[in-house]
């Protein structure tokens, strides 16, 4: 008989949701099948029982209840980012400020390093300024009284 | 002429709070019907529709019709009502045969004397048990057979509908139909037998 060829199309067939296709093909299998006859007999009394399963009321109160809930939900536009939603010029300045702030920060540091130069010139100088006659080759190389010294006395100038 | 649910909730969207109104007038009934139902549990069942409408009301600015309203409303409460008996926030308790239908009468409804044989309270009596055997069968469905019966046989609502909600094929929904009817048939039948018409 195939049978279960044909259960998923008997509840749709029953309440009439099925199309003329499906209909007439279980109309033709309930014909020859007293055991699909019988369910579906069945199953009408089942759903006429199923209708006995009496409605519940809906307490007096439930309405106001609910509106109460809705009263409580929050505003929309709230907090601070609603407040921002709410003023757009403003959250476009702010935004902006913030993209030149990340703008500098960024920036490399020039200025800074002039200053760290000018002061490693500075130190340089009084190095120098500082230095000692002796040890500078080139007053050494020029001095003229190393050249009156006799030679038999006179050693080669030491060189440092 | 009538604004279509859809319509209604576009005017929700555009901040018409007297269409919210309608939608809840229209539906606040079949819902707690049908959360009831899923959890057996009046107070809860309350609870649980308020909390669908109160989402259906957070989600009025982003609202695109792109199924029917009662497709987004029934799987709004179908989510809610399986979450919270996973989460087993709801006892499954044993409905007795004084148990009321009204979420908000707190259980008034005078006990049953069974000494008084009046036809009318022995016909009160056997109508409040065998509820409740519906109520127990129909509790004891696997979770998705018990959605696809109460969304079909108590909602009416359509086949793409229901599977929509439940996430399957159609055809997978009339087998999922077909199976929940077929052991609803074996656990009712002594009252299926004894005739099915109130």
């Amino acid at each position: 008989m195939n049978c279960e060829r044909y259960e998923t199309r008997l509840v749709a067939y029953m309440d009439g949701r099925a199309t003329a296709a499906e209909r007439a093909a279980v109309e033709l299998h309930l014909v020859a099948c007293a055991d699909c006859r019988a369910r579906v007999e069945e199953f009408r009394r089942l759903w006429g029982v199923l209708d006995e399963a009496p409605a519940l009321e809906v307490s007096p109160a439930f309405d106001a209840r609910l509106r109460q809930r809705i009263a409580a939900e929050p505003a929309r536009g709230t907090g601070l980012f609603g407040w921002l939603v709410a003023q757009p010029r403003l959250a476009i300045a702010l935004a902006c400020l913030v993209a030149l702030a990340v703008w500098i920060s960024a920036l490399p540091p020039v200025a800074q390093d002039l200053a760290n130069n000018t002061t490693r010139s500075e130190e340089e100088f009084k190095m120098i300024k500082d230095l000692p006659v002796l040890e500078d080759l080139d007053v050494l190389a020029n001095f003229e009284a190393l050249s009156e010294v006799p030679a038999t006395q006179g050693k080669s100038p030491r060189k440092l | 002429m009538a604004r279509s649910d859809v319509q209604l909730m576009l005017d929700v969207k555009a901040g018409d709070a007297q269409s919210f109104e309608l939608l809840l007038q229209k539906y606040r009934t079949p819902l707690v019907n049908f959360l009831y139902r899923m959890v057996r549990d009046a107070a809860a069942a309350e609870d649980l529709a308020q909390e669908v409408f109160l989402r259906v009301y957070r989600a009025r600015k982003k609202y695109a019709p792109s199924a029917k309203f009662t497709t987004w409303l029934f799987r709004i409460a179908t989510n809610l009502a399986l979450n919270a008996i996973r989460d087993g926030r709801f006892r499954q308790m044993e409905v007795s045969i004084d148990e009321s239908t009204s979420a908000g009468d707190g259980g008034e409804q005078p006990r049953v004397d069974v000494a008084d044989k009046s036809p009318g309270m022995v016909e009160q009596l056997m109508q409040r048990d065998r509820a409740a055997v519906i109520h127990k069968a129909i509790q004891a469905l696997p979770e998705k057979q018990r959605v696809a019966v109460l969304l079909h046989k108590y909602h009416d609502l359509d086949y793409d509908e229901i599977a929509r909600i439940l996430e399957c094929s159609e055809s997978a929904l009339k087998s999922l139909l077909f199976r929940a009817y077929e052991t609803l048939r074996v656990q009712l039948a002594p009252l299926v037998a004894r005739g099915g018409d109130s």
